[in-house]
């Protein structure tokens, strides 16, 4: 099995293609028609972009290539011009406004999806470009989860701030933004505990954390990212939905794009919710957060 | 967001009542909206595919219940096929039939919930079977993982397997596995790194551990949030470590949870367990009947179908249908409807088991609604002479004291009542008018105040 990113939804792809290119003769070619337009659209589902967004993605393809031969190459390398003309409004990089010191950034997300080692990748990158970085443990809910960022803030040479076992974590955010301010650091990396958006009171609990943060600094947080699995189906589309509703996301991060092959419902959000999508996690590694490339991206979904 | 399968389904059937058996085109185009609503859920496509094709099968030429509508008998049908291949009804439990120390492997994704997930399991056996548990984490690779299942052992008060630094997974199990020979343990619960299905030196790994202690649960864990992908994390570990039995966790989250389907589908092997709160008791038994309806984005309407068909006498309701069509039901007839639905269970229950009501539910729980009313309202026309119940406009100060106190009940009762039979005549009327959509789909509602029932059709 090949490893690379995507491999899953190449071979998915190639096995429709590989349908098209059935009586294509030597050629390889073949009139994309109404049965080679549903293997298409099935492979789209196959990742994840959902039954609607396929279906559109399709259509605006049928408009404009229905009844052309074509190779395989060529269906991909349109079908993937298609999705990456969706993404490319929401490839954004996570930029930090130096008027503000610090950038606050929150980070959110249901249990699971990468919030801690996405907070000790993204200090890295901002150490790297020279700035003063300083990480809130604040998810005192599970166990060693404090442990964990401090073990990344080691790592990356970055303070961090815990409270007790199951301190109040608005309480520990206020503190270190008081204290981030007097060490003058550039940006303060929030991490927070994991919930379900359906739980209200653990909703509830993450905007007192907004609340606190702004009655020390009225525009605080900066940003509020949102940190979601790539594997995660079409529920992500609640998970954006409710959490932009309680705590006015700001971005997303797509965490475990390694190896999912997968990833199609950040097609399904990027038009729905138009967010940007500052950066994907391709592995465990300090160095494994890239930024969103939309063409690399739709490519990747496609199989090429 | 998604509209409730039956819904849909009512529509494409909405042309065929009164039909006998389902034929092969009614199906093709019901089985459309299972496909849609199945991968709306997240269940993989292959899966959705081998599904339907299932589905078709038992359908075309199936005998329409003559009390429920035919797109309600094809969800029926959907529902029974899901209950079947989510591996039937009854819970699977945990195989413990093996000398001690047992080993149970959990492997998975990334951030799956293996940890959480072992913790829980460890404070099951040790609570629930009193089983001596010993917890080892041999999560190598994240930072802090063998801490946090020490914590988690601390707080389910099981023992945890002391951590020793630089050992490789494979050492520590093989610890774990000695210290529960020596230590007389029951069952050493083996907690792995998360890995993904194409990381070839991890799943390696897996492999080894595995050869090492011979676990008698090889236990997959899968967010119920899962996408398409579930498919080809089953596989991958099914071929790798030969999965023995499913834990979906975060089933307390709103996902439709259609992963459940592809993993059984595609490893074959039973979901055992479900993750449903973040305390530490909350993993529960895995009932395939019960998550069904969640995965079509529907409340139990096949509860409330069978139960339908066990208790409405037909012929009855055929008869106040008629009667009804005519401009003739009076408050015997209602007396009789009243009856049926009583047999039916409290009318929140009924409610529960309709899609998208859950509001309504609470509303009519808040008003205390339920069959008390009911047997009140019977009470009430039991105690009208029978001139007074083919004719209720009779009724009149003196008649309406004498059946309160006839009834225990009071003259603003009876008064309501009477409003509510004057409400629902010219509903009725205005109905018969419509045309056949008949007293079946309109009883319920007509039982109820204005605006407590939701404007869609019920078959009851």
């Amino acid at each position: 099995m090949a490893i690379s990113v995507f491999s899953r939804l190449r071979e998915g792809l190639t096995r429709s293609t590989q349908k098209l290119s059935e009586g294509l003769g030597a050629l390889g070619r073949r009139r994309l028609d109404d049965a080679a337009l549903d293997e298409l659209e099935d492979a789209l589902i196959s990742a994840d972009l959902g039954t609607e967004v396929a279906r559109r993605v399709i259509d605006s393809f049928r408009r404009s290539r229905f009844g052309r031969e074509v190779t395989d190459e060529e269906v991909r390398q349109a079908l993937a011009e298609e999705i990456a003309a969706i993404l490319e409004p929401v490839a954004r990089p996570l930029v930090l406004d130096p008027a503000h010191k610090p950038h606050v950034v929150l980070v959110v997300g249901v249990n699971g999806t990468g919030k801690t080692t996405t907070i000790g990748k993204l200090a890295q990158n901002f150490r790297d470009a020279g700035k003063r970085v300083v990480l809130v443990a604040g998810d005192t809910f599970r166990a060693a989860a404090v442990e964990q960022l401090q073990i990344w803030g080691e790592r990356v040479g970055a303070p961090v701030i815990a409270g007790g076992p199951n301190a109040d974590a608005a309480g520990l955010a206020f503190n270190a933004l008081t204290r981030a301010k007097t060490e003058a650091a550039d940006v303060l990396l929030i991490d927070t505990a994991g919930r379900l958006h359906n739980k209200s009171v653990l909703m509830d609990e993450l905007r007192k954390i907004v609340r606190v943060l702004r009655k020390q600094d009225e525009t605080a947080p900066h940003s509020v990212l949102l940190v979601l699995d790539a594997t995660t189906g079409q529920n992500a589309l609640q998970q954006v939905r409710v959490f932009k509703e309680m705590v006015d996301v700001t971005g997303l991060v797509v965490t475990k794009l390694d190896g999912s092959a997968r990833g199609g419902i950040v097609v399904a959000l990027a038009e729905t919710f138009e967010l940007p999508v500052h950066a994907v996690g391709v592995g465990e590694k300090v160095g494994d957060l890239r930024p969103f490339d939309a063409g690399d991206f739709a490519q990747g979904l496609v199989g090429m | 967001m998604f509209e409730a399968l039956s819904d849909k389904l009512t529509g494409v059937f909405d042309r065929l009542r009164g039909r006998g058996a389902l034929s092969e085109a009614d199906v093709t185009e019901a089985l459309r909206e299972v496909r849609l609503a199945l991968l709306d859920a997240d269940v993989a496509l292959p899966v959705v595919r081998d599904f339907i094709g299932k589905v078709r099968e038992r359908a075309v030429g199936a005998e329409v219940l003559a009390s429920v509508t035919p797109g309600q008998q094809v969800v029926k049908i959907v529902n029974d096929v899901m209950i079947e291949a989510l591996g039937g009804e009854g819970a699977v439990p945990l195989n413990l039939n093996a000398p001690a120390p047992i080993p149970i492997l959990l492997v998975g994704l990334q951030g799956s919930g293996k940890t959480t997930t072992a913790g829980k399991l460890a404070l099951r056996l040790h609570e629930r079977q009193r089983r001596r548990v010993l917890l080892a984490s041999l999560d190598t690779q994240r930072p802090a993982a063998q801490l946090q299942l020490a914590q988690l052992a601390e707080q389910a008060q099981v023992p945890s397997l002391p951590i020793v630094a630089g050992q490789t997974p494979v050492q520590i199990a093989e610890r774990a596995m000695e210290a529960g020979r020596r230590e007389g343990y029951d069952v050493v619960i083996l907690d792995t790194a998360g890995r993904l299905a194409i990381d070839e030196a991890l799943m390696e790994e897996v492999r080894q551990v595995r050869a090492a202690t011979s676990p008698v649960e090889t236990l997959l864990v899968v967010d119920a949030m899962t996408g398409q992908d579930a498919v080809n994390t089953a596989r991958a570990f099914n071929d790798a470590v030969g999965v023995t039995g499913i834990v979906m966790t975060r089933m307390d989250g709103d996902a439709r949870g259609g992963a459940a389907l592809s993993m059984r589908a595609i490893t074959g092997a039973p979901i055992k367990l479900i993750g449903t709160g973040e305390k530490q008791d909350a993993l529960d038994d895995f009932h395939p009947e019960r998550v069904t309806g969640r995965i079509l984005g529907q409340g139990d309407i096949v509860g409330l179908v069978e139960r339908a068909a066990e208790t409405i006498d037909q012929e009855e309701a055929e008869k106040l249908a008629s009667k009804m069509m005519r401009g003739k039901f009076d408050l015997e007839d209602y007396a009789s409807q009243l009856k049926q639905i009583g047999k039916m269970g409290s009318l929140s229950g009924i409610l529960g088991m309709l899609p998208g009501v859950g509001k309504i539910k609470a509303q009519i729980e808040e008003a205390n609604l339920d069959t008390a009313i009911l047997k009140r309202q019977a009470a009430i026309i039991s105690s009208m002479t029978p001139k007074e119940r083919r004719a209720p406009e009779i009724i009149k100060a003196s008649r309406k004291k004498r059946i309160a106190a006839g009834s225990g009940t009071s003259v603003q009762e009876v008064n309501k009542l009477l409003k509510q039979f004057d409400d629902m005549t010219t509903m009725m009327k205005r109905m018969s008018k419509l045309g056949q959509k008949g007293l079946m789909r309109q009883g319920l509602s007509a039982l109820m105040p204005k605006g407590m029932v939701p404007n869609q059709r019920r078959p009851f």
